[in-house]
């Protein structure tokens, strides 16, 4: 790995020391919080698989009942009796936190006379089918607002997961060996320069003595 | 007060508007983008967006970029003709990009 030009100095040796303690900690933690992570996103898949086929299926029999009533009524006729709802549906979003991604929660309320009330028609120029229709449609639709909102807490949380690991690779493969090598390196440093010191240390106390004591 | 949108062709959206959900009927899948670019630029009042799978083709860049942000949600939901499996695609793409690969299959 290519080491950074750091001046081997004990200033810059306890620094890097000290960066070092932190990046580990912070490796530690980002790894904990990718795990945490990695649990609940498993748990949203699970219930987002299992709701997207509940949907699929309710959807499916709600069209099929549909295409029954499209063929005892006239398109027109089936047109007219859907073209004026009787109710609003109004939805409120509030954010839950979960490892600090903000995931939607959606609650929704119904504006209209009877909330009861879904069909926006007379029964006598309707079939019967048509009531199943929307009978089923409202049904299902509950189980589509938990769709939505379980499948956007899986995207946000994906999105966290990615960010995480990465960072947690970062930390592990670049940051800390860069860091650990540096710090290598200046201590090998500063123990040459050590040596050389001493070294040559001894050497002036030869020649000191030597002069001193007349040696030959 | 936020509110629901439904994309998709005539005869799948009818049904969503007898519930009182807002409803854009497309004929195509050009159509679909202009419309889903109209509901998300132009307005914040749609929280969630459904959209037919079929027309999901179209609109992928759209889907796409709505993705990280908190809202609006775009959801594929199957039409008439079934499902495709194209909505447990996005599952799957989003495990693919938590995990690296693909732990499902």
């Amino acid at each position: 790995m290519a080491r950074k030009a750091v001046t081997p100095t004990r200033m810059v040796l306890n620094q890097l020391k000290g960066r070092l303690k932190t990046a580990v900690r912070g490796h530690k933690l980002l790894k904990d919080k990718r795990d945490e992570l990695m649990r609940r996103f498993m748990e949203v898949i699970k219930q987002n698989k299992e709701l997207r086929l509940t949907v699929e299926e309710g959807l499916t029999r709600a069209f099929a009942s549909m295409q029954v009533a499209g063929s005892v009524m006239s398109p027109a006729m089936l047109q007219q009796a859907l073209m004026y709802p009787r109710r609003s549906v109004e939805l409120e979003t509030s954010f839950r936190n979960i490892m600090s991604v903000n995931v939607p929660e959606y609650t929704f309320r119904t504006k209209g006379s009877d909330p009861s009330e879904i069909y926006p028609y007379g029964f006598a120029q309707t079939s019967g089918e048509l009531d199943d229709t929307l009978d089923a449609l409202s049904k299902v639709f509950e189980d589509m607002l938990m769709l939505a909102q379980v499948e956007k807490t899986m995207q946000l949380l994906a999105e966290e997961i990615e960010k995480t690991r990465r960072r947690v690779n970062a930390l592990e493969y670049v940051m800390i060996p860069e860091l650990q090598e540096n710090i290598k390196y200046i201590t090998m440093k500063l123990e040459e320069n050590e040596n050389a010191t001493k070294v040559r240390l001894l050497k002036v106390k030869e020649m000191v003595l030597s002069q001193a004591h007349d040696f030959k | 007060m936020l509110k629901i949108a439904v994309i998709g062709s005539n005869d799948t959206v009818i049904g969503f508007g007898a519930l009182g959900l807002q409803i854009f009927p497309v004929t195509d899948g050009e159509e679909a983008l202009k419309c889903l670019r109209k509901l998300t630029r132009e307005s914040e009042d749609y929280a969630i967006i459904y959209i037919e799978e079929n027309l999901a083709e179209a609109v992928q860049s759209e889907i796409e970029r709505y993705k990280d942000s908190p809202a609006p949600a775009i959801i594929l939901i199957p039409g008439r003709e079934g499902s495709t499996g194209r909505g447990l695609s996005a599952l799957n793409a989003a495990v693919e990009r938590a995990v690296g690969t693909n732990i499902l299959e």
